[in-house]
C-alpha cells in the first residue's frame, strides 16, 4: 500500500494540486463555506421544492372541485394506506426479527447464504416484485397450478403480500446491524443471575434493542405508505392512498391529487412523530417472568421449529414469490421473444430508451447525491456545528423518506414547473435525488461514526489538514459505507416510480414502462411483459452481486 | 520563553465547568505529569493544548503567540489518545511515516524517518504489521514513534499506560519516559496512578474539578502538599479534625477529639479548627513507647500485605484510624487486636485549614 | 469436599489452547485471586466455570458435583464482568432485583432482599438512578451487589476494578474482600495487578500460557517465589547470574561477581549455574566502606514513601535498591558512590533457566 501511495505522490501536479487543496482546506473560512453550500443546497434543492410545492399548489387552487364520491374515496384511500401499512409492518417486524436472529446467531455456511438471500428482494426493482407477486399468488403459471384455482386475486390482500416481500429485507438488515452491534455481555450477565435464554433475550436484549427496532419498523412504515408503481399493478379495482392519486392525475381529478397529497404528507409526518416521540417512552417495568413456561421455550426443539417457522415464512411469502418472475421470463426466451428484444423492435425500441434513461438518471443522481451528501453526513456525524444545529439537520434529512413518494412528486411537479424551464429530465434527477437523499447519509453517517473520533484527533496533530485526514484517514475507513450508500441510492433511483409518475410528461423511466405494458395501457404480448421485467431484475441483481463483493473485500481492520 | 502557556482559560461543556480559570507554563524539555481523578479535566486540557477544542474563556500562547495565529497542523504539539488511535488501516510503517508525508515531505525522507524512529522505539522487525496485530505494549511504542516523527516538540499523553498489565506498566513508564528525554522533546503525561506519576515526572500537577490543586516537583508536593486533596490523591494520608488548644513556640497543640498532638505551628489562631494529616510510613508502631513527640495507645484493627510492605490500621483511644506502613517486614509482625504504640515526629505532622465543604468531600475520589 | 473443583481443563480455540490441563481446589469461604498476564487463560478459565464457555477437556466439580450438563442459568454462581453490564434499560433497584424477579419471588421478599442491598453497598439514596449516571465505582458495586441478591455463594469475579481509577481500585478492593468475608463467600478473583492480589487473596494462583505456575499464600508467592516467572511477575525483583560454590543442605553459598553470599536453594541443584533472586527492598545502601561491594547510583526515583535507586556495581551489574523514607536520610543522589550489602535471609538461587532468563520471565 506504502508503494501505491508513492505512485500517487511522486506524480508531481498530482502531488501540487492535492498540497494545494490541503492547505485551502485548512482555512476555517473555507470549510464553513463548503458546509453552507451543502446545507444550502440541502434545503433549497431537497426541503423547500417538496414542502413549498404542495402548500402552493394549495394555495393556487381557485376552488376545491371535490365532489362526495370523490371526497369518501380519497378518505377511505388514505385510511387503507395506513391500515396496511402498519399492519404489514408489524407483521415484517415479527417474521423478520427471528430470521435476523439466526442469521446472527448461528454463524455457519447456511446463514452465510440465508443472509445473501434475504437481500434479494431488496435489490429487485419493486415494479419486477409486483408482478412476480401478481403471477406467483393469482395467475394461473402460479401456485394456482398447485391448487386449481388462484389464491389471492389483485386487491388489498395482494397489496399485503407485495408490502410484507418488500419491506422484509429492510427490517432484516437493520436487525442483523442492531444484533451485530449488540454487546452480548448483558445476555450472558442476566443468565448468570438465573434467567433461561428465553427470558434473558425477552427482558434484556430486546428492551435494549428497542429504537432499532423501532426504527427498521418506521423503515418499513414508510417504504409500505410510500410505494406506488408495483401497488398499482397489484391493486386491481382496490385503492390505498397512492392508487387513488395515480387513478385521480389519470382522470385530471387535479383539486384531489392536490388534497390527497397534503393528507398523506401531513398525516405521514404526524403518524411518524407521534410513533418516534411516544414509544421509546413506554415503560417495560415491572418485570414480570414466568420461569417454568420461558425455560421450556428456549429448549432445543421449541427454538428449532422456531427458526424452521421463520424460515419458511420468509421462502414462502418473501422469496419465492419474488424470484417467480424467472418462470414466465425464461419462457419467453424460449418463445422467441428474446430475439425481437434483443434487435429492438416493436415496442422494445422504446423499452431499451427507457432503461438507457433510468440508468442515466440514477447515474447522475447518485453522484450528485455523493457530492453534496458527504459533507452533510460529516457535519452530522461529527456534530461539527453544535447539537442543536445537528439534531435539526438530522430531523429534516429524514423528511424525503417519510413522505410517500408520489405526494412528493405531486408536489416538486408544481414547484418546478412554476420554477422556470427546467428541462424534464433535470427535474426527473432532481425528484429522485430528493428521494434518495437520505438513504445516502444516513449510511454515510452511521459509517463516520464509527470511525474513532480519535483517530481525526491523532491525524490533526501530526500535520494533516482536513482534506488529507478526510482523504487518508475517514474515506478509507467508510469506503464500504459510501459504495453501499451510493448503491443504494442507484437502486433506489432505477426503482423509483411514485414521484417519476408525478413529475413526467413525455419522458418514460422503465419502471413507469413496464407498469404501462402490465396494465395495459401499451399492449403487448405476456412473453413481451414477462421479459421485459426479467431485463430489469438480471441489471439490479447486477447491482447485488457488485456490493456483495465489495462487502467481501472489506476486511474489518478495527484495532479493539 | 515558554513553550506554551494558558492565561486564566477556561472551558465549558454546556452547564459543566470542564476547567476553571487555568493558568500553567510548560517549558521546553519540562516532563510534567497531570495527576487527577475521571472527570477532572485531564484529557479536556490536553485537547485545548493540541488545539482540537477551543477555551471559552482565557488565552493560550504558544512559543509566545496567541493560539488563533497558529493553527493545530503547526503547532507541533501531537496527541496520542488512551487507546493510541493508531491507523488501523496502515501498517505500522505507514503510521509512523503519517506525520512527515502530512507536513508535505517527499516520500523517501517521510519513509526514512520513520524507519530511523522505528528503530528507536525497537519496533523495526514488526514494520509491516497492522496495528491489531500487535500487543499492547507494542501499539504504545508505535503511537510514540509516531509523534516522534513527526517533529512534534510537545508530546500529549492521554493516559498513555492505563491498557498496559501492571506488572508491564512498571517497565515502560520509563522507557517511555528515556524516549522523550533522549528526543529532546517536552512531554505532558496525564494519569489517575499516582506512582506513575511520581516515578517519571519533573514536575506534577494536581487537577481536581477542573482546578489546578498543586504545581511542584514530586519530592515537594508529597513533603509540603498545598491542600488536603492533593495530600490524599498524591501519597495518601490519615485525617484528623482538631481543634487548636494552644501554641507553644514553634509547636501548636491540636485537641483531636480527646487526643492532643503537636504539631507545627504556622500562624494557626487559637480554637481554630484544622485538619492534620499524617503520611503512612511516617507512623511508627511498637510495643513499647519510644522518645518520640507523639505517642498515642491504640489497638490493631486491620493488617493488609502489600508485598514489599505492610499496612495497619489502628484503631486509637478517641475513635480516630490511623494508618501506618511499615516497609520490607517479613518477619510476622503484628495481628489484629494487638495493643501497640503509635509515634510519630511533629514535624512529619502536615497541618491544613478546614475545608469549606467538610472533610469527606475534600476526600472524593469521583 | 472443596466448594470447587476443576480436574485436568482444557481449552482450544482453534489451534490455540487457552488452558491446558489446569487442576485446581478451592475450599469454601476462600478468597482466591488468579494472577497472569494478559493471554494467560486466566478469564478463559472462569468463563468455563460459569458455563460461559465449554471446555474442550477436563471436569468441573461444584459441592462436588460435576457441572458439565448444567446450564449458565443453573449453575447458581456469582459472576462480576470487567466491563460491568449493568441492565442500560433498568434503575439501579431493578438491576438490584433481576436475579429475583426471574425466579419470580414474591415481592414483600424482593424488597426486602433489594433493600438489605442498597444498604449493604450504601447506595439506598440512588436506588431510583440509571448506570449510565453513576461513577465507574458505584456502578461495579451494583453489579457486586446484584449478583449476592441471587443468594450465590461461588463468585466468579473477571478483573472487575479493570476500569477504575489506580486510587479508587485501591480502596474497593478492600469493600470486596470485606463483603465476601462477611457473607461467607467463595470467591476466585482474576486480575493482572499482583498488588491487588497480594492484599487481598487468601491464596493466589499464577498463570501463564494456560497453566498454572505455581499457587501459595500471598507472603509465600512474594518472598519464596517456586519459579522465576513468579518471582519477578508478583513484584520488582533482582536475578543476578552466580555461580554456586558450596551447597549446605538447604543453603548455598554463590559468588556473584566475585562476591560471595548466602541463599536459599529452591528447585533442584543440577548445575552451578545459577540464578540469585533477590527484592529491591532486602539490598541496604551505605557510603562506601572499604570492603563491601561497591557501585555507583544510576538513577533515583522518589516513589513517595520510598526511594528507588538502580545502582550500577564496579562489575557493570544493574541492582534495583528500594530504601524507605520513613528514616530521615538524605538518600543518595546520582553518581553518588555507595557500597551494597544483600540480605542473606532473603536471597534464593534458581537453576538457571534453558531458554534463558528473559524467555522465562516474559509476560508473553
Amino acid at each position: 500500500m506504502s508503494g501505491a501511495d508513492s505512485r500517487v505522490d511522486s506524480s508531481s501536479t498530482l502531488t501540487r494540486l492535492l498540497l494545494f487543496l490541503e492547505r485551502v482546506s485548512a482555512n476555517p473560512g473555507i470549510i464553513k463555506a463548503v458546509y453552507s453550500i451543502a446545507v444550502l443546497f440541502f434545503l433549497s434543492i431537497v426541503i423547500t421544492p417538496a414542502v413549498a410545492g404542495i402548500i402552493a399548489q394549495m394555495l393556487s387552487l381557485s376552488s376545491l372541485e371535490l365532489n362526495g364520491v370523490v371526497l369518501t374515496r380519497m378518505e377511505r384511500a388514505v385510511s387503507w394506506s395506513f391500515i396496511i401499512g402498519l399492519v404489514v409492518s408489524t407483521l415484517d417486524v415479527l417474521a423478520g426479527i427471528p430470521l435476523a436472529w439466526v442469521i446472527v446467531r448461528k454463524r455457519g455456511r447456511w446463514t452465510t447464504i440465508l443472509d445473501s438471500l434475504a437481500d434479494i428482494p431488496f435489490v429487485v426493482p419493486t415494479v419486477a416484485l409486483g408482478f412476480s407477486i401478481l403471477e406467483f399468488w393469482s395467475s394461473p403459471l402460479g401456485i394456482a397450478q398447485l391448487f386449481g384455482y388462484s389464491l389471492v386475486t389483485p386487491g388489498s390482500a395482494l397489496i399485503m403480500l407485495l408490502h410484507f416481500a418488500f419491506s422484509f429485507p429492510v427490517i432484516v438488515r437493520v436487525m442483523v446491524g442492531e444484533f451485530l452491534n449488540y454487546r452480548e455481555t448483558y445476555e450472558v450477565a442476566a443468565r448468570t443471575l438465573g434467567a433461561s435464554t428465553f427470558t434473558a433475550v425477552r427482558t434484556v436484549t430486546f428492551p435494549i434493542l428497542r429504537p432499532g427496532i423501532l426504527a427498521a419498523f418506521l423503515l418499513a412504515l414508510a417504504r409500505s405508505l410510500s410505494e406506488t408503481g408495483a401497488t398499482i399493478v397489484v391493486a386491481g379495482a382496490f385503492e390505498n392512498g397512492t392508487v387513488f392519486i395515480s387513478n385521480a392525475r389519470s382522470a385530471g381529478l387535479t383539486s384531489a391529487v392536490v388534497v390527497a397529497s397534503l393528507i398523506l404528507i401531513v398525516t405521514s409526518l404526524v403518524v411518524f412523530a407521534l410513533i418516534k416521540i411516544i414509544a421509546p417512552r413506554i415503560r417495560i417495568t415491572p418485570l414480570r417472568v414466568w420461569p417454568k413456561f420461558e425455560r421450556k421455550l428456549g429448549r432445543p426443539p421449541v427454538v428449532a421449529a422456531r427458526d424452521a417457522a421463520s424460515i419458511t415464512i420468509f421462502l414462502v411469502f418473501v422469496l419465492f414469490p419474488c424470484l417467480f418472475i424467472a418462470l414466465p421470463a425464461i419462457l419467453a426466451v424460449a418463445s422467441g421473444t428474446g430475439t425481437e428484444a434483443i434487435a429492438g423492435t416493436g415496442p422494445w425500441g422504446a423499452f431499451w430508451s427507457s432503461m438507457l434513461l433510468s440508468y442515466t438518471i440514477a447515474v447522475v443522481a447518485t453522484v450528485l447525491n455523493i457530492i453534496s451528501g458527504l459533507p452533510m453526513a460529516i457535519l452530522i456525524a461529527r456534530n461539527r456545528y453544535g447539537t442543536r444545529i445537528t439534531r435539526i439537520v438530522d430531523v429534516l434529512v429524514d423528511l424525503p423518506i417519510i413522505v410517500p413518494s408520489l405526494a412528493l412528486g405531486v408536489s416538486l411537479n408544481f414547484f418546478w414547473r412554476n420554477m422556470g424551464s427546467l428541462p424534464e429530465f433535470w427535474v426527473i434527477v432532481l425528484a429522485h435525488m430528493t428521494i434518495t437523499y437520505s438513504y445516502f447519509v444516513r449510511a454515510m453517517t452511521a459509517s463516520i461514526q464509527e470511525v474513532q473520533p480519535e483517530l481525526e484527533d491523532a491525524a490533526k496533530t501530526l500535520g494533516a489538514r482536513p482534506l488529507r485526514v478526510f482523504r487518508r484517514i475517514t474515506l478509507p475507513l467508510t469506503k464500504y459505507a459510501l459504495l453501499s450508500g451510493a448503491i443504494l441510492v442507484f437502486t433506489r433511483s432505477v426503482d423509483e416510480t411514485g414521484a417519476t409518475s408525478a413529475v413526467s410528461k413525455t419522458l418514460k423511466t422503465a419502471p413507469i414502462l413496464l407498469v404501462s405494458w402490465i396494465k395495459g395501457t401499451v399492449p403487448v404480448t405476456p412473453a413481451e411483459r414477462a421479459l421485459g421485467v426479467g431485463f430489469l431484475v438480471v441489471t439490479s441483481f447486477l447491482a447485488l452481486v457488485v456490493l456483495r463483493l465489495v462487502a467481501i473485500r472489506q476486511p474489518s481492520r478495527k484495532v479493539t | 520563553m515558554a513553550l506554551l502557556s494558558f492565561v486564566n482559560v477556561t472551558k465549558r461543556f454546556g452547564k459543566i465547568l470542564a476547567l476553571d480559570r487555568l493558568s500553567i507554563e510548560v517549558n521546553d524539555g519540562d516532563y510534567l505529569c497531570i495527576l487527577g481523578p475521571t472527570g477532572s479535566g485531564k484529557t479536556t486540557l490536553l485537547k485545548l493544548m493540541a488545539g482540537l477544542l477551543n477555551p471559552d474563556e482565557g488565552t493560550i500562547y504558544f512559543d509566545g503567540k496567541p493560539v488563533n495565529e497558529v493553527n493545530i497542523q503547526n503547532r507541533n504539539a501531537v496527541y496520542v489518545p488512551q487507546r493510541y488511535a493508531l491507523f488501523p488501516h496502515l501498517t505500522v510503517l505507514e503510521n509512523v511515516a503519517f506525520g512527515p508525508l502530512a507536513r508535505g515531505k517527499p516520500d523517501s525522507v517521510a519513509l526514512e524517518t520513520a524507519s530511523k524512529t522505528l528503530d528507536l522505539v525497537r519496533l523495526s522487525s514488526r514494520a509491516q504489521a497492522l496495528p491489531n496485530e500487535l500487543s499492547g505494549g507494542m501499539q504504545q511504542r508505535v503511537a510514540l514513534a509516531r509523534g516522534l516523527a513527526s517533529g512534534a516538540r510537545l508530546l500529549l499523553l492521554d493516559e498513555p499506560l492505563s491498557a498496559i498489565d501492571a506488572r508491564l506498566r512498571l517497565d515502560l513508564r520509563h522507557k517511555i519516559r528515556d524516549i522523550v528525554k533522549e528526543s529532546g522533546l517536552t512531554a505532558i503525561h496525564v494519569t489517575h496512578d499516582q506512582d506513575e506519576a511520581m516515578s517519571v515526572g519533573d514536575e506534577i500537577m494536581i487537577l481536581r474539578h477542573g482546578r489546578i490543586q498543586d504545581l511542584g516537583p514530586p519530592r515537594r508536593v508529597y513533603r509540603k502538599p498545598a491542600g488536603i486533596s492533593v495530600a490524599n490523591l498524591f501519597g495518601g494520608a490519615s485525617f484528623f479534625e482538631g481543634i487548636v488548644e494552644n501554641t507553644v513556640g514553634e509547636t501548636a497543640l491540636i485537641s483531636a477529639r480527646g487526643l492532643i498532638i503537636q504539631a507545627p505551628s504556622r500562624t494557626l489562631t487559637l480554637t481554630s479548627p484544622v485538619i492534620l494529616g499524617l503520611r503512612k510510613e511516617r507512623v511508627r508502631i511498637s510495643r513499647d513507647e519510644p522518645d518520640l513527640d507523639n505517642v498515642f495507645r491504640g489497638e490493631i484493627r486491620s493488617v493488609r500485605y502489600l508485598g514489599n510492605s505492610k499496612e495497619y490500621l489502628i484503631r486509637l483511644s478517641n475513635g480516630d484510624s490511623i494508618a501506618s506502613r511499615q516497609f520490607a517486614d517479613n518477619k510476622v509482625g503484628f495481628k489484629v487486636r494487638d495493643q501497640v504504640s503509635v509515634s510519630f515526629r511533629e514535624n512529619d505532622v502536615m497541618v491544613f485549614e478546614y475545608p469549606v465543604l467538610g472533610l469527606s468531600r475534600e476526600l472524593e475520589v469521583t | 469436599m472443596p466448594k470447587l473443583e476443576l480436574v485436568e481443563l482444557s481449552k482450544n480455540f482453534g489451534n490455540i489452547q487457552a488452558l491446558k490441563d489446569v487442576s485446581l481446589q478451592v475450599d469454601d469461604k476462600e478468597y482466591v485471586c488468579i494472577l497472569g498476564p494478559s493471554g494467560c487463560g486466566k478469564s478463559t478459565l472462569i468463563r468455563c466455570v460459569a458455563g460461559i464457555e465449554q471446555p474442550s477437556s477436563g471436569e468441573i466439580l461444584i459441592d462436588g458435583r460435576s457441572v458439565e450438563k448444567t446450564l449458565i442459568e443453573d449453575r447458581q454462581i456469582g459472576y462480576v464482568f470487567q466491563d460491568i453490564a449493568l441492565f442500560p434499560h433498568l434503575t439501579v433497584q431493578d438491576n438490584l432485583a433481576y436475579g429475583l424477579t426471574v425466579r419470580r419471588t414474591p415481592s414483600d421478599q424482593m424488597r426486602t432482599v433489594t433493600n438489605e442491598m442498597l444498604d449493604l453497598i450504601n447506595m439506598r439514596d440512588r436506588s431510583k438512578s440509571y448506570p449510565k449516571e453513576l461513577s465507574g465505582g458505584a456502578q461495579q458495586k451494583v453489579a457486586v451487589g446484584r449478583a449476592i441478591a441471587t443468594g450465590a455463594h461461588l463468585f466468579l469475579l473477571d478483573e472487575p476494578l479493570g476500569a477504575l481509577d489506580a486510587i479508587v481500585r485501591a480502596e474497593l478492593r478492600y469493600e470486596l474482600r470485606k463483603l465476601a468475608s462477611d457473607l461467607g463467600l467463595t470467591v476466585i478473583h482474576v486480575t493482572h495487578d499482583q498488588e491487588e492480589a497480594l492484599s487481598i487473596a487468601d491464596r493466589i494462583v499464577i498463570m501463564k500460557n494456560g497453566r498454572i505456575v505455581e499457587v501459595g499464600k500471598p507472603s509465600e508467592i512474594y518472598h519464596y517465589p517456586r519459579t522465576l516467572f513468579t518471582a519477578n511477575f508478583v513484584g520488582e525483583a533482582n536475578l543476578l547470574e552466580g555461580k554456586i560454590v558450596r551447597v549446605d543442605g538447604e543453603r548455598c553459598t554463590v559468588d556473584i561477581a566475585g562476591h560471595e553470599f548466602s541463599a536459599s536453594i529452591v528447585g533442584k541443584k543440577v548445575g552451578r549455574r545459577a540464578i540469585v533472586f533477590v527484592r529491591p527492598e532486602f539490598v541496604h545502601l551505605t557510603t562506601p566502606t572499604e570492603y563491601g561491594w561497591k557501585g555507583k547510583v544510576k538513577q533515583v526515583t522518589f516513589l513517595g514513601s520510598l526511594n528507588r535507586y538502580v545502582v550500577e556495581t564496579d562489575d557493570g551489574i544493574d541492582i534495583i535498591v528500594e530504601v524507605s523514607t520513613a528514616e530521615y536520610s538524605t538518600g543518595f543522589g546520582v553518581d553518588e558512590s555507595v557500597s551494597l550489602s544483600l540480605d542473606d535471609a532473603n536471597m534464593m538461587t534458581y537453576d538457571y533457566p534453558e531458554e534463558g532468563v528473559e524467555k522465562a520471565i516474559s509476560l508473553e
